[in-house]
């Protein structure tokens, strides 16, 4: 037979004898050979040979009689043969071997697919043919083999090698065919191949898009997505899933603008989740992952999700920790495009969704949790809150509240890191508020300093709870600065009150004390709304904790930064040299006490270094102008720090040395001015 | 001639989500010698990023960062030059130029970086020169209205520091210039 079909093809050549009558024979004379496995590799090598000789168009095959209609009935013919010859493979042998047998016929299954690629080669074959004669015969015979494996592969086949525009031209036909296949075969995947083939097509440019339009490909494949998955009713949920994100993609790449149809695929996933309960494997679980954030990556504006009103309700289905992943996945999104959430609504959405990440939910064990992961995803909701922003003070307000609404729910592990935000958040609107047009309307509106200061000690209070003394100490004092720019005298002073209860009641240790100090003692130095009933209290109390810290020498610091709470150079009345001069007194007797301390305890002087910072602050306010600091005194320190470092007693201190020289240098260089500076240092002999 | 990335203050997560873009594709790995931080990242995160700029990180305590241990200051010698890091708040008046004055000459060092006001200034006085390269982020503050994100990247050669600030001016970035020489007895203010 092999011999046959050669001579065969030679004689088509010869041109003796009409191709297709040719054709027609040896497709008929093959039938002789029934064994399927021999049958095939015969017809194959027909298909082979006749390849180049069959009347196409153009070629020099074609004839009046003969036309490409036969060439596509030819090649129909061996199809249809070498497809019976295929299936019958299956049914051959002991049931024993099935196996075997599917893995030789999946080896051979290319021989058949061969066809179909004869068949979208021949020229002739254009859109109307390929609907009316090739798309049909061969689905016919997809549908009547009735054999998985080879409907399987036949469908996946078809999709491949055809065009993509004669899919979307005959896309209600194919589609049609998918009920019909065998209950087995795995159409999800055969389908969303399509669909992912057409969404290649559809990216590939803009032009194509209005055919898309005009066959309705959309309400095409949604219903018949539809029809299969009613029509396999135990398809497990990642099928489902999976088609569905091939359908999304689809419509992502043909439809951007119809969120209605996003919205719809995912209210059709809802329905067919709803009755499963939570999904259980990782593999649903990531495909649902997947199909969530392909609108974010779509769209890069995470305003368009939050209109998808299914979009929660997806989420809904999963579980608490694939609900942590989606919204981080949401959060990342946000940040890489920076895009701003500009209203209380789309904020509420939002939160809504990150839920998982906001609070505890139920069934939730927050130990499952590494501390580092944990603090990565605060920081993220940290961040998120920083992104949210509208220039109108009102609607500004409302978002502040509804974050604060969510956040207060985050229990005690969250707020250290989600209040932080909100507040600055939050300071910042006022200092908004504070540049705008003073005329502008107070009664009616609900964005007032005073308003949301009230609103920040309500969310600064909640710290307590965790607790975090020092970081709420440190958001109070930030909260006093920005009352004195308001120039609201109660509520700074409230604010400073809070902040001073706490270093008394919550804050014992020793270094984080030092700090405290120096923030209390920086922000009270800053203040000019006290009066001065309320500053003397607030500096008294100050100047205490600073006598009263644990170690000498942070005491001595404490003390002589104290000094500028009486001597602000832009506020004429807080110029109190007498009690500048008394700080600095009260900072030598500590140093001298520390001197004895080391004297006693290690057997030498301890370091001058504190007597020389002492020094230099007497020059600061020397130079300031400050009469009670006379040139007496500076002298007698310097005099002082001189026979200490040159005393029996000293211990070397390089540190020292150089510091102290490079303030006499100061001092030299301020005499070298000349002028009104050069006469006040004169008199300081060095 | 070594290059020396000076920036602090940049307050992430609390009160910015991110260094601008414009100046995150400035900073790119391998050009830098140095890194001078003034404090307040906030999160190790931030740390981790500055790291892959350049391994030389030097770091002070600002009063809200996470990482308690880094220290209140820090000295270190590059080329003839003597660097004194710290972030400020232990300064007061915060921002005094005359107390930031006493702590260089406590260190005693050439340059001075500290921050906590989030305001760029470079100052020099006869001790030496003092410079604050505000705040990366733009971050609030309360001593500072209107931060412009700002960092400050300083080339050291020999005897002589050009100190160059870059700040994001709505949405531009602007550079600026400013030459010191060591061993000049001229006083001369900068900003």
């Amino acid at each position: 037979m092999y011999l046959l079909c050669t001579v065969g093809s030679v004689y088509i050549k010869s041109k003796e004898a009409p191709a297709k009558d040719i054709l027609k024979d040896l497709v008929e004379m093959c039938r002789g050979i029934q064994h399927p496995l021999r049958g095939l590799f015969l017809r194959s090598y027909l298909s082979q040979v006749s390849r180049d000789k069959l009347p196409d168009l153009g070629s020099e095959y074609e004839g009046d009689a003969e036309t490409v209609s036969d060439a596509v009935e030819f090649v129909l013919q061996n199809f249809t043969e070498m497809n019976k010859l295929w299936v019958r493979m299956q049914h051959q042998g002991p049931a024993r071997e099935k196996e075997k047998r599917e893995k030789e016929r999946s080896e051979l299954r290319d021989l058949v697919g061969k066809n179909l690629h004869v068949l979208s080669q021949i020229e002739g074959v254009d859109l109307d043919m390929y609907r009316e004669t090739v798309l049909t015969r061969v689905l016919e015979q997809v549908v009547n083999c009735k054999d998985e494996i080879a409907q399987c592969y036949l469908m996946d086949c078809i999709i491949q090698v055809f065009p993509d525009e004669y899919h979307l031209q005959t896309l209600e036909t194919l589609l049609g065919a998918f009920p019909q296949l065998q209950p087995s075969v795995d159409i999800k995947t055969v389908l969303s191949r399509l669909m992912d083939r057409l969404s290649n097509y559809a990216a590939s440019s803009a032009e194509v898009l209005p055919e898309f339009f005009q066959v309705e490909a959309f309400a095409k494949l949604s219903n018949a997505i539809g029809k299969v998955i009613e029509a396999q009713d135990d398809m497990p949920v990642i099928g489902v899933v999976t088609l569905y994100s091939s359908l999304l993609t689809f419509t992502l790449q043909v439809h951007p603008d119809r969120l209605d149809f996003v919205d719809q695929i995912l209210g059709a996933c809802v329905t067919k989740l709803s009755g499963k309960g939570k999904l259980e494997d990782s593999k649903s679980r990531k495909q649902v992952v997947a199909l969530l954030s392909a609108p974010l990556q779509k769209y890069n504006d995470i305003d368009i999700a939050l209109k998808l009103s299914n979009y929660p309700h997806v989420m809904e289905y999963l579980d608490n920790g694939t609900k942590k992943e989606m919204a981080s996945v949401i959060i990342q999104s946000i940040m890489k495009n920076k895009t701003l959430i500009s209203n209380s609504e789309k904020v509420e959405a939002l939160f809504e969704l990150i839920k998982g990440l906001i609070k505890d939910l139920e069934g939730n064990l927050q130990s499952e949790l590494d501390e580092e992961d944990f603090h990565e995803e605060q920081n993220s909701v940290a961040r998120l809150i920083q992104m949210l922003h509208n220039d109108d003070p009102e609607e500004m307000l409302k978002i502040i509240c509804t974050v604060k609404k969510h956040i207060l729910a985050g229990g005690p592990k969250r707020l250290p890191f989600t209040v932080p935000p909100l507040i600055f958040n939050a300071l910042k609107l006022i200092r908004r508020l504070q540049n705008r047009d003073e005329n502008v309307a107070e009664e009616d509106t609900a964005a007032t300093p005073k308003k949301i200061f009230q609103i920040l000690n309500q969310i600064i209070e909640a710290l307590s709870s965790v607790p975090v003394p020092e970081v709420a100490m440190r958001l109070y004092l930030q909260c006093a600065e920005a009352a004195d720019d308001s120039d609201l005298e109660p509520v700074a002073y409230e604010f400073f009150t809070q902040a001073y209860l706490l270093y008394e009641e919550e804050i014992s240790d020793s270094k984080a004390q030092v700090t405290a100090i120096h923030l209390i003692i920086g922000t009270l130095q800053r203040m000019h709304v006290f009066g001065v009933e309320n500053r003397d209290t607030l500096t008294h109390k100050a100047t205490g904790y600073s006598a009263k810290l644990l170690k000498k020498p942070d005491q001595c610091r404490a003390v002589y930064a104290c000094s500028h709470l009486f001597w602000v150079d832009d506020q004429d009345s807080i110029k109190d040299g007498e009690r500048v001069l008394l700080c600095l007194k009260r900072a030598l007797r500590i140093a001298n006490a520390a001197q004895q301390m080391a004297n006693a305890t290690r057997g030498s002087g301890g370091s001058v270094a504190l007597f020389i910072e002492i020094l230099n602050k007497y020059l600061y306010f020397f130079e300031k102008g400050v009469t009670q600091i006379t040139v007496a005194s500076v002298q007698s320190l310097i005099e002082l720090i001189t026979n200490e470092m040159q005393g029996e007693n000293a211990t070397p201190d390089p540190t020292a040395d150089a510091f102290f020289a490079s303030t006499l240098r100061f001092i030299q260089f301020q005499k070298d001015k000349g002028g009104a500076v050069g006469e006040k240092y004169e008199a300081i002999k060095v | 001639m070594v290059l020396v990335l000076a920036l602090g203050d940049l307050h992430i997560p609390h009160r910015a989500p991110d260094l601008p873009t414009k100046f995150k594709s400035m900073l790119v790995p391998g050009k830098i010698q140095h890194i001078i931080c003034t404090g307040n990242l906030c999160i190790k995160e931030v740390h981790d990023y500055l790291k892959t700029i350049c391994p030389d990180l030097h770091i002070t305590r600002g009063e809200y960062d996470e990482e308690t241990r880094y220290p209140e200051t820090k000295t270190l010698t590059i080329g003839q030059f003597k660097l004194g890091i710290c972030h400020g708040h232990q300064v007061i008046p915060w921002g005094d130029l005359d107390s930031l004055a006493m702590l260089q000459r406590q260190l005693d060092v050439d340059i001075l970086v500290t921050g906590h006001t989030h305001q760029f200034t470079a100052y020099k006085h006869e001790a030496g020169v003092v410079i604050n390269p505000g705040s990366a982020t733009g971050a609030y503050s309360s001593i500072t209205y209107d931060v412009n994100p700002s960092f400050v990247l300083m080339d050291i050669d020999g005897l002589r520091v050009v100190v160059y600030v870059y700040e994001l001016i709505d949405g531009e970035v602007k550079v600026d210039k400013i030459d010191f020489k060591k061993t000049t007895a001229s006083a001369n203010s900068a900003h």
